[in-house]
């Protein structure tokens, strides 16, 4: 319907060129100050996150596969997917204890094992980029690697969180990082598991996605 | 009235003998307020961050033309189609053809008030096509027939028995079950077979960014991803006026929006979304179309001061805070948009013959005036309305349909006795003499009466009062 498209763009630009719309300045001081300090940020996100029912977990460099391993069988996952050709994919792989739960390859695309994924899968891990102090956030990039229902078809979703990749807001990770000048197919902040409160008001957790968000901070 | 379907002052009286949804109502709205103002305590950050939003909205309108295109250049450099219609008869005309093309039989859809004016659920079932809503709230009122209550939480009209009922009624699976953990848990097997089955996925937008064509949603619950990821077909749906210049402008907007309608300070999901599938890719939809809807809103852009309605964030905070909302309930506007922004909005799209009450029911306490997070002038709007209803002019559709011979008269009536002083002398003394035995259910008096006292009129007039204490008149 392109003449949809030439009559409404005509009609927009004559009203606006006989009225132009008065403006005033955009400014982003009130975002560029919200700062706090390395440590105050931590933990900050950690107690934002915590009161929509985020777990933490603390692990290391070494031992985070481990404590992934060990948190999950605890859990009482069986099946974990995770995507084999990240960084995180690769420790996962090679530091995987026998006997815990299984790990499930992300190596394929989702269409030939949809079922699988809705119903089989108990957890998901995926990375992050980091988490924003300001309102608790995690921030996912997914990629060709790690796909995008890594963090949302599992029940559970790990996120990996580097302590030191901590910002002060959304604005500041977008306009540090020059997001403007290439986005993802898919960006993405998640701030807690899925939640509704749809009926009266009443809290409920884990309605389409995870019932469990864990995140484990790599120090 | 031309409109005997569309009746606000009756569905209003109904809606206020009702207790059950008054109480779900005052309940709900005195905890939104609260939790709203929590977010909003440091007063400084509230007055700089709606200043920034109310600029990044501002300067969108002000080249709105210039980023629609730009919009359009970048989504479509980024695989994104892009369809504009002028009616929700051409925007449903157009998601028909693509859902016809794929063959598709069951559409999952995303919380969209865009969806709701186009009334794309009937017009799909029409042609043979299942349209599920997947945000909880939309899929209990689904499930009930019923329309939104709330632009945000379209069940907020409706308590925990009253769904536990429909759920028992409808869903065939469903035990009686008032816990709203199991609730939830039945809606999510429900729904999840339908995300994995689905055909396509319908969305609403929340801000289009032009800067880089990236549509941005938020939400809680993950539907929202649900349908634009997990099937293999996205369709979005948006009102011509939701595009932002730059990326930079999203967390203002994003902010100023969460906190403002369910005191977040930011919903659980963020969800950007640049482009379909790209080769090699895992997941994510092959196919996603941009369906941008004027619907009346190039109109509304054509008058200076209208235009401001295009402003809104669609937050709901107006409704929660309107002392008619908060008594009447979303039902009794019978339209998408209930509350302030629904008494400015809809009547410039359906038009002051069909819409003319609505301006009306507003008592210009100036509440949502105060707590709109993009500054709108909405109580003059409203004022601006109740004038094109009885001044035939090109401005707004059906402008001076609710022009009546005698209102006119009684105000220039009044305008004769408030002109001249003899007249005025005159009008009192007769009214303070036997005003009071005017008895309440004289025809004009009545309306009145009906659920106010009626006023007493003083014995003497103050201009009498005045004179006693030695005052002269001018
Ligand atoms: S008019 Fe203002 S307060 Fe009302 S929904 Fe729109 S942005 Fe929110």
């Amino acid at each position: 319907m392109s003449d949809a498209r030439s009559s409404i763009l005509a009609s927009l630009r004559a009203s606006r060129d006989a009225h132009p719309v008065e403006t005033v300045a955009s400014d982003f001081t009130v975002l560029r100050e919200k700062r706090w300090g390395p440590a105050e940020r931590l933990e900050r996100v950690k107690r934002m996150m915590e009161a929509v029912h985020t777990e933490f977990v603390d692990a290391t460099e070494q031992d985070w596969p481990a404590v992934v391993q060990a948190f999950l069988k605890d859990a009482g996952a069986k099946t974990v997917l995770y995507a084999p050709a990240t960084e995180a994919g690769a420790r996962l792989e090679s530091s995987w204890a026998d006997g815990g739960p299984e790990l499930v390859r992300y190596d394929r695309p989702v269409d030939e094992f949809k079922e699988e994924m809705f119903t089989g899968i108990d957890a998901g891990i995926t990375q992050t980029l980091g988490a924003i102090a300001d309102t608790g956030s995690l921030v996912l990039w997914p990629s060709a690697d790690e796909p995008r229902l890594l963090s949302l078809v599992p029940h559970i979703h790990i996120a990996l969180l580097k302590a030191d990749a901590l910002y002060d807001t959304f604005w500041q990770v977008m306009t540090e990082n020059r997001w403007a000048e290439g986005m993802p197919t898919n960006a993405l902040l998640i701030s807690g598991p899925s939640k509704t409160a749809d009926i009266e008001q009443t809290l409920a957790y884990g309605v389409h996605g995870p019932k469990r968000l864990i995140v484990v901070v790599i120090r | 009235m031309a409109h005997a379907e569309i009746d606000f002052g009756k569905a209003s009286r109904a809606a206020l003998q009702d207790p059950q949804l008054r109480a779900n109502f005052r309940r709900a709205m005195d905890g939104l307020m609260s939790k709203r103002a929590a977010q909003f305590a440091d007063s400084a950050e509230w007055h700089s961050m709606r200043a920034l939003g109310a600029s990044v909205r501002l300067r969108a309108l002000s080249k709105l033309p210039e980023l629609l295109e730009k919009l359009e250049e970048n989504c479509t450099r980024n695989g994104i189609t892009v369809h504009w219609a002028s009616t929700t008869d051409e925007a449903n005309a157009i998601v028909l053809e693509i859902m016809l093309r794929v063959n598709a039989k069951l559409a999952v859809k995303g919380k969209s008030m865009v969806s709701e004016e186009m009334h794309l659920n009937a017009f799909l079932e029409k042609h043979g096509i299942e349209a599920i809503e997947a945000d909880l709230g939309e899929y209990i009122i689904q499930l009930d027939h019923e329309m939104p209550s709330h632009i945000i939480m379209p069940a907020i009209h409706k308590n925990t028995k009253q769904i536990a009922q429909l759920f028992r009624d409808k869903i065939k699976e469903a035990e009686y079950t008032e816990d709203v953990d199991q609730l939830t848990g039945l809606a999510r097997r429900v729904l999840r077979k339908k995300f994995m089955n689905a055909d396509v996925g319908i969305s609403g937008v929340n801000a289009a960014v032009a800067e880089t064509g990236t549509l941005c949603l938020v939400e809680n619950e993950g539907n929202g991803r649900m349908v634009t990821t997990v099937p293999p077909v996205h369709i979005a749906v948006m009102g011509l006026e939701k595009v932002v210049e730059k990326l930079e402008d999203v967390p203002p907007v994003l902010s100023l929006l969460t906190r403002s309608a369910t005191a977040q300070p930011i919903t659980t999901y963020v969800n950007m979304i640049t482009s379909p599938r790209k080769d090699g890719e895992k997941d994510g939809p092959r196919e996603i179309h941009l369906v941008i809807l004027d619907n009346g809103r190039s109109k509304i852009y054509a008058d200076e001061e209208l235009r401001h309605t295009l402003r809104c964030i669609r937050c709901g905070a107006c409704m929660n805070h309107c002392p008619v909302y908060t008594r009447v309930g979303g039902h009794a506007y019978q339209a998408p948009y209930p509350g302030p922004i629904g008494k400015i909005l809809v009547p410039q799209m359906e038009g002051l013959d069909k819409r003319g009450a609505m301006p009306h029911a507003c008592t210009m306490c100036n509440a949502c005036v105060e707590i709109c997070p993009v500054q709108i002038p909405i109580a003059g709007l409203m004022n601006r309305l109740r004038e094109e209803a009885v001044h035939p002019g090109p401005a707004v559709k059906d402008a001076g349909a609710q022009a009546s011979k005698a209102e006119a008269l009684v105000w220039k009536g009044w305008a004769a006795t408030f002109s001249s002083p003899t007249a005025y002398r005159m009008a009192t003394t007769v009214l303070s003499a036997v005003g009071n035995a005017a008895p309440a259910s004289l025809p004009l008096l009545k309306e009145w009466t009906s659920v106010r006292a009626k006023p007493r009129f003083a014995g003497r007039t103050l201009h009498d009062l005045a004179r006693d204490r030695g005052i002269p008149d001018v």
